[in-house]
């Protein structure tokens, strides 16, 4: 169970919240695995999401870990709602709780968003990415597959490497990791890498391959293409050549090391396609591992709202 | 009729002396024990300072007044113990003619709480592009100009202005804000805008505009004032040209030497702020700055805002913060209970330097100056709740923070505009 109503980011998320989360999704993954689609853990509630930017991966995998189990399920984009109208956020939450909405998975481009919803409804908020803060659910999804690759987090050297300035993904796995015992290592050229990092508990490295030496995760981040423009970096083929990641850098990384990237992926700009369709991708599994973690979250969330008489 | 304000501890220019003040016709005429008056204000056991004078509020009016109008403004300026507060011209219709400042004067003249007086816009709509009727509305009363909210980015313009306002009297009081490198950003850049994922704004975007006016005005030999100092590099700047005789001086707010941006995390818009509040040693720099004579002046930089501008999303919120009812409390409990100033030291900064740098009536209790005076109780603590501001504007960091210093009455030429057992 949560200690919270909502799951706002890992920052103020425990280890034991975690675990239990990972615990939980991999007895949801394998059941699924097995063939496994209809669960009545959520049955009778209703999950809305509510999306201001545009996701593919959240947000279907948000819809389905829902519809698995057993809640009604209704999707509100930004674009095709009163927002357009120009409704506020709260207002917005206001109108989803008179409905009778149980939780709100949320993503917007702004930090502090959820945050926002959260204090102003009774509903629980689901971050699912605001702007430059957090990413919970796909630091506990990264989580998942690395646990169920190495068997623990406890020692793991995390090698993250691209645009970590915006990333709330960087961010989010930084402040999990770091909880379960992990390393965090970081490599973003000077304008994509946001200051006191270090002071965050990351490791900042100087080289692509001070970042991979005996890592045993090796993560790629989207480079988002606007950033070009906004003049962060001259050129994808200069980020390419100076900061991608080669296929040869694997050899120095730790025996059994893993490539993940939380998708969408430029192919051959932060990663190989070789790297990225290879045996030691887990990309895919990736995506497995968030429907899954978002299904544990869910259902730890309905328990803590049945307990407190939500 | 005399006045008399009797057994108060009055805070003089250098000393606090146990005595009464006697006032006739708005005029401070006696200063002394023993004195005798019509009427008597018992101060005993309480504090007497000369009224404060806040050269940076926003009103909001004209076209704001959702936010604040003259009225609501003036009552919670006399509820904070200020006489007298400078008017930035950003409202709809920018106060960049003589046709507002008269509308200013006179809405002020109707309310009749404190004096009110307006600071021109520097350039038309301020636009930064042609310079507004800076002699016309000198002639209407403005006391300064400013295109406060943005920095004048064309320095040639800037150069104009200054040169035309000198011919005036008038002063340019500069906001600090180079608009091509904030990029974004709602709060200072550093540790806590990573943490919580807010888009920050270096110090280098206000050092960089502190630094351009420093050397106009050393350059031209003609003088500037530097708004909202939030740097602890921004003081050092200001501090080095004063050295070398530059005529600058400066202002700071409450909110950058009691604050920092720990407080952002909560993503509290009521945070929001510009310049933002920055980090401990920025702080710490500016009550030095303070301490040693760097920043003259200390104002509110008062920026009510109504609930709909600030109960949004932290990047959509209205910067600014609601401050004239509090910076009295929050000065003394920060800077005088804490040993940086002491209470005449403090009253300096919130009277005497505003006044000088502006040339304006008060600043302080003296035979022969205006009666412009408030009466506080230093040992009286309270915790700040903005729901309870007589502002509209609610907007204050402050809230739950636990402040000395209490206003009891306010008076303005003599006349007592506020009283706060009449609440």
């Amino acid at each position: 169970m949560f200690k919270s109503k909502d799951l706002l980011g890992l920052l103020h998320v425990s280890a034991e919240e975690i675990s239990e989360t990972l615990n939980l999704a991999h007895e949801y993954k394998l059941k699924i695995k097995a063939g496994q689609k209809k669960f009545s853990d959520l049955s009778g509630k209703t999950l809305v999401t509510l999306f201001y930017e545009n996701s593919t991966r959240t947000r279907t995998s948000f819809e389905l870990a829902g519809k698995y189990l057993g809640a009604h399920e209704v999707n509100i984009s930004a674009s095709s709602s009163s927002v357009q109208k120009g409704e506020s956020l709260i207002d917005t939450g206001k109108t989803l709780a008179a409905l009778g909405t149980d939780f709100i998975a949320i993503r917007h481009p702004m930090a502090g968003a959820p945050h926002l919803l959260a204090k102003t409804v009774g509903v629980s908020v689901l971050n699912g990415g605001d702007g430059m803060n957090e990413h919970p659910t796909q630091a506990l999804l990264d989580m998942l597959t690395m646990h169920e690759t190495f068997g623990s987090l406890k020692g793991l050297k995390v090698a993250i490497l691209g645009d970590i300035k915006h990333s709330r993904v960087a961010k989010s796995n930084l402040f999990g990791l770091s909880k379960m015992g992990a390393e965090v290592w970081v490599y973003a050229p000077r304008t994509l890498m946001p200051v006191g990092f270090d002071a965050l508990g990351a490791h900042i490295a100087r080289s692509r391959e001070e970042a991979i030496a005996g890592a045993n995760v090796v993560m790629g981040l989207r480079i988002q293409l606007e950033r070009q423009s906004g003049g962060l970096f001259p050129s994808l083929s200069e980020y390419s050549r100076f900061y991608g990641v080669k296929d040869d850098m694997l050899s120095i990384a730790a025996k059994g090391a893993i490539i993940m990237h939380p998708g969408p992926v430029n192919r051959g700009i932060e990663l190989t396609p070789s790297l990225i369709d290879g045996a030691d991708s887990r990309i895919e599994d990736q995506v497995t591992s968030g429907l899954c973690v978002r299904m544990a979250a869910l259902r730890l969330i309905a328990e803590y709202r049945e307990k407190n008489g939500l | 009729m005399k006045t008399l304000i009797q057994g108060g501890n009055v805070v003089l220019k250098d000393r606090i002396e146990k005595c009464d003040v006697l006032i006739e016709d708005g005029i401070i005429t006696g200063i002394g024990s023993g004195l005798e008056g019509d009427e008597v204000i018992r101060a005993s056991g309480k504090t007497v300072i000369p009224g404060i004078i806040d050269m940076h509020v926003h009103l909001r009016e004209p076209g704001f007044e959702g936010k604040e109008d003259i009225a609501s403004g003036s009552l919670a300026a006399v509820a904070g113990g200020v006489t007298q507060v400078c008017c930035m011209p950003n409202t709809d219709p920018v106060c960049d003619n003589a046709v507002v400042v008269n509308y200013i004067i006179n809405r002020a003249k109707q309310v009749d709480l404190c004096k009110v007086r307006p600071i021109g816009a520097i350039t038309r709509g301020e636009q930064g592009e042609s310079l507004a009727d800076i002699g016309k509305m000198a002639q209407a009363g403005i006391v300064a100009i400013s295109d406060d909210g943005r920095s004048v980015m064309n320095s040639n313009i800037m150069r104009l202005a200054m040169e035309y306002a000198s011919d005036f009297g008038l002063k340019c009081l500069c906001h600090c804000e180079d608009k091509t490198l904030v990029d974004g950003g709602v709060v200072n850049e550093g540790y806590n805008s990573t943490l919580c994922g807010l888009k920050g704004q270096l110090r280098a975007v206000e050092d960089i505009m502190i630094c351009r006016d420093i050397c106009l005005s050393r350059s031209l030999d003609i003088p500037v004032h530097i708004c909202h100092v939030s740097t602890y590099s921004g003081v050092d700047i200001i501090r080095a040209a004063k050295a070398d005789g530059v005529k600058v001086t400066a202002e700071t707010c409450p909110h950058y030497f009691a604050l920092t941006d720990d407080i952002i995390t909560s993503f509290d818009t009521y945070t929001k702020v510009s310049p933002p509040v920055r980090e401990e040693r920025d702080r710490l720099a500016v009550i030095e700055g303070l301490k040693d004579g760097t920043i003259d002046c200390i104002v509110t930089d008062h920026a009510p805002h109504s609930k709909k501008d600030k109960e949004v999303e932290y990047n959509l919120a209205a910067f600014g913060m609601s401050g004239i009812e509090t910076s009295f409390a929050v000065s003394y409990t920060y800077l005088v209970k804490t040993g940086a100033l002491t209470l005449p030291e403090l009253m300096r900064k919130m009277s005497y330097e505003p006044a000088k740098v502006l040339g304006l009536e008060g600043g302080e209790i003296c035979e022969g100056g205006v009666a412009d005076i408030a009466i506080v109780d230093l040992d009286a603590d309270y915790v700040v709740d903005g729901e309870k501001f007589l502002s509209k504007g609610k907007n204050t960091p402050f809230n739950g923070c636990r402040v000395w210093g209490k206003v009891l009455k306010t008076l303005v030429d003599g006349k007592v505009k506020f009283d706060a057992e009449k609440l």
